[in-house]
């Protein structure tokens, strides 16, 4: 086996860290809870950073009348299928495709990561910003609109007492890492082509 | 005018010297004044203290836990007395924690908490703690800081000399202070001496739950037994009693019961007596007493009354109990940490008698007997003598123990407390007390390891301490630092209760094990709404019941009707929520008991009578949340002739 394919091998291999890391979490501070609310979230699952967070978060945002956290959306569904369906894919390539493919498989996997993260952020959008017309408490921005709870996509941000942070996690790093080693498949492959 | 200038400048001088004499004497009489006292027990807001102290609170019945150094109170756990705040003895599911042989009783007198140990060291499980008046034990789980088990001791009156534990906490023990006619019966008081006896009660501990029953009660003379501590170490096996009133007299005790030079501290090898029970013998006899249990799952406590006990008489038994002749009415009987030295705190000496556990056992070994009182062997005062602290102070109540081999003992007449050395009995340091001090406590000091940080003296006079409040002033305990040579005064602070005796533990023995909440999966209260799809009202004849759930901010249901004067309501109420530091509470108009304080993943029970036509709110009596003031209901009640249905919503008008 080529060392590039090897390499392709592993950059395959990589994402299915995500059926075992967390892909990204979402903590809230604020000065009553000294050990702040969090939420993972795996490819199939949301889970409680502690026990009972998610219950929690969902207490407090029904006074800002945000809906709860579902405990399922189609997404657990679909994006398990994704990255087994890409691994294999990888995997093939890996042992029978030429580094060209190795590229395709890099430039796909991009295109997928992206179409998940604006996925997420459509979730988001609509969970800070649909609303409960009767919600308990109703905040308007400086201009007059409604005030919208969105928790950032990446980073830190103030909302009303809370500070969220969101930032990817360890399954998110393998993800990245296969995608980019992907990459790094393609140019040893390249550049072993040119000498031979 | 110049003389009258240097006149003037000598009398400032004189005055500045006399005034800063003053000073002096002040901070030598409070010993807390220009040092770093005030450092040494500030507890920054946010910190944590370092030791818990578990502080019996005497008359009032219950169990304070405050932090040390700062003196800080942090619950009351209620234990033998009802409590409104908590609804403990008044809800539904508590009642049964206070029900004894004689019915429901709503308050005693808790004396003597102890940790529960391990190898001799605390383990902080549980915390046991005696009621004096109707006898009883009662468990303390620290993971909830609740009551979690309260037995009865029957045969016994004024269960004092309890409820101290054994080095790996297989016993609790309850002796008898007043001795008794053993069972019962109608007698004249007159025929006490001889007639009388006073039970020793040694309780079996189920090491996987704490739980306790009474495994044997040993029949003792009818002398008074006042306090006792366990062996450790070398001495594991055999528990040390003090007496007094070996006179056996039945009135005027102040006189009567003074006139003997010596007293006993009965020496008992349990581990003798356990091997006779667990061979068949003793004699079973009828006796009546409860048997209390909170169950965490169901949060409701049960009662069981109980009909029997093990009874041991001495003689049944030869070479398992001795008597060791000690001066003058002894209080406290203190084991050291080696297990070697067993003191004896004769309260009306000023001397401290102190025994030696091998030279006892060495007398026993050469039956060297001055006697014997009802067929108990008494041992010769000076072939058991290990040392004698002379003139230590008036009145010595109580001796704790630090891990340098010292002991610290408290002084009830001289109001102070005494430092001196195991082994040499020389006095090392005194320092005073304010005032009349009772029982002393180091953490961990009644263990095989203390931990010799702070001494802590309970004082049973206040008088101008603080500000006054009228006739019945503060309670109040002292905090001394013992880490040096000499004693040194920090801090005192008033108490709940009497500060009658107390166990201290460092906090992370503790901490780390402290529930925040009781599981929502894990409720199994058979009148448990779970979430709101389980909420209902159930009428069964005249008799309703109500399961209703509590969260942020709202009750489900919060508007009830079908209610008719002359039901019997039941309110389960269910705080449904999953958070730290989130009870509910719930009250309800005219309703004749306590409000509901309800932890999250808990179910509590009150009754409401209404007795008059009308809508009747209810509320949530803790305040919860922004929106708490909204957390609120009613309920409509009808004649009892009406023919309204049971209905009930929440949240359907809007």
């Amino acid at each position: 086996m080529k060392k590039s394919n090897i390499i392709m091998l592993i950059a395959a291999l990589l994402p299915l860290g995500l059926f075992i890391f967390p892909l990204w979490k979402i903590t809230l501070e604020a000065p009553q809870y000294p050990i702040p609310l969090g939420m993972k979230i795996f490819i199939n699952d949301f889970a409680d950073a502690n026990p009972f967070d998610i219950k929690n978060i969902n207490l407090l945002n029904h006074y800002v009348g945000m809906k709860y956290i579902p405990d399922a959306i189609p997404e657990f569904k679909i994006f398990p299928i994704g990255i087994i369906f890409s691994t294999i894919i990888g995997l093939f390539i890996a042992f029978k495709g030429n580094y060209k493919w190795f590229l395709g498989w890099f430039i796909y996997m991009v295109a997928v990561s992206a179409a998940g993260i604006y996925d997420f952020y459509i979730w988001e959008h609509d969970y800070g910003h649909n609303l409960d017309p009767k919600a308990i408490l109703k905040f308007t921005n400086p201009d007059g609109s409604v005030m919208g709870f969105q928790p950032p996509l990446l980073g830190t941000k103030h909302i009303l007492n809370f500070t969220a942070h969101s930032y990817p996690q360890l399954g998110a790093l393998f993800l990245t890492l296969g995608i980019l080693i992907a990459l790094i498949a393609y140019f040893v492959g390249k550049k072993n082509r040119v000498k031979t | 005018m110049k003389q009258i200038f240097k006149i003037s400048v000598g009398f400032l001088m004189l005055t500045l010297t006399f005034t800063s004499c003053n000073n002096v004497k002040s901070t030598k009489s409070n010993s807390a004044l220009g040092t770093n006292a005030a450092e040494k027990v500030y507890v920054a807001p946010g910190e944590y203290d370092e030791f818990y102290a578990f502080i019996s609170g005497g008359f009032s019945g219950q169990l304070s836990v405050y932090g040390l150094p700062s003196g800080r109170l942090f619950k009351v756990i209620p234990v033998f007395s009802q409590d409104a705040e908590k609804a403990y003895g008044y809800n539904e599911e508590t009642k049964a924690m206070l029900n004894t042989s004689h019915g429901f009783v709503p308050w005693d007198d808790a004396h003597h908490p102890d940790i529960s140990q391990t190898n001799g060291k605390l383990d902080g499980r549980y915390v046991y703690i005696n009621a004096n008046n109707t006898p009883r034990i009662a468990k303390v789980d620290l993971t909830t800081f609740e009551t979690t088990e309260i037995i009865e001791i029957p045969n016994s009156a004024g269960n004092h000399s309890s409820s101290f534990v054994t080095e790996n906490t297989e016993y609790v023990v309850a002796g008898t202070r007043f001795s008794v006619p053993i069972p019962q019966r109608d007698m004249s008081i007159k025929d006490y001496k001889g007639n009388f006896k006073g039970s020793l009660s040694f309780l079996k501990v189920n090491p996987e739950n704490g739980e306790m029953s009474i495994k044997f009660q040993l029949l003792m003379p009818g002398f008074d037994y006042d306090l006792s501590h366990p062996g450790r170490g070398k001495s594991h096996g055999w528990f040390f009693f003090s007496t007094y009133n070996s006179e056996e007299a039945n009135s005027l005790l102040e006189v009567n019961a003074s006139q003997n030079d010596k007293d006993f501290i009965a020496a008992i090898n349990w581990k003798k007596i356990e091997d006779y029970v667990n061979n068949g013998g003793g004699t079973k006899v009828p006796s009546k007493y409860a048997h209390n249990i909170y169950n965490e799952e169901d949060h409701t406590a049960t009662s069981k009354m109980m009909q029997e006990v093990v009874q041991v008489k001495p003689s049944e038994v030869p070479g398992a109990i001795f008597l060791l002749p000690t001066p003058k009415s002894p209080h406290g009987c203190d084991v050291d940490p080696s297990g070697e030295y067993i003191v004896g705190n004769g309260k009306l000496s000023a001397n401290l008698t102190v025994h030696s556990f091998t030279k006892m056992l060495d007398a026993i070994d050469n039956k060297k007997f001055d006697g014997e009182a009802y067929g108990i062997p008494i041992l010769k005062f000076e072939d058991v003598l290990a040392g004698v602290v002379e003139q230590a102070g008036l009145g010595p109540l109580h001796t704790e123990f630090d891990d340098k081999g010292n002991g610290y003992t408290s002084f009830f007449i001289s109001s102070e407390v005494v430092k001196w050395k195991l082994g040499t009995w020389e006095v090392l340091d005194r320092k005073p007390t304010f005032y009349s001090v009772g029982h002393v406590m180091i953490p961990g000091g009644n263990s095989a390891a203390p931990f010799g940080k702070y001494l802590l003296a309970m004082n049973k006079i206040t008088k101008d301490r603080y500000l006054p409040t009228g006739p019945e002033v503060t309670q109040s305990a002292q905090l001394y630092d013992i880490t040096g040579d000499k004693m040194e005064m920090l801090l005192d602070f008033p108490t709940v209760g009497e500060p009658h005796y107390a166990a201290g533990i460092p906090a992370d023995l503790i901490t780390p094990k402290s529930r925040k909440l009781y599981k929502l999966e894990n409720n199994k209260h058979p009148y448990a709404a779970k979430s709101d799809a389980d909420t209902k009202v159930t009428r069964n004849g005249n008799e309703v019941h109500v399961q209703m759930t509590m969260i942020r901010s709202h009750f489900s249901p919060d508007n009830i009707e079908g209610i008719k004067v002359g039901d019997k309501v039941y309110f389960h109420v269910t705080n449904l929520e999953q958070d730290y530091d989130v009870p509910h509470g719930i009250a309800m108009i005219g309703a004749n008991t306590s409000e509901l304080l309800v932890m999250p993943g808990q179910t509590e029970t009150f009754v409401w009578e209404p007795k008059q036509v009308g809508v009747w709110p209810f509320y949530c009596t803790d305040f919860c949340s922004a929106l708490h003031q909204e957390m609120q209901g009613y309920v409509r009640v009808s004649p009892a002739s009406s023919n309204i249905d049971l209905s009930w919503s929440l949240g359907e008008d809007f």
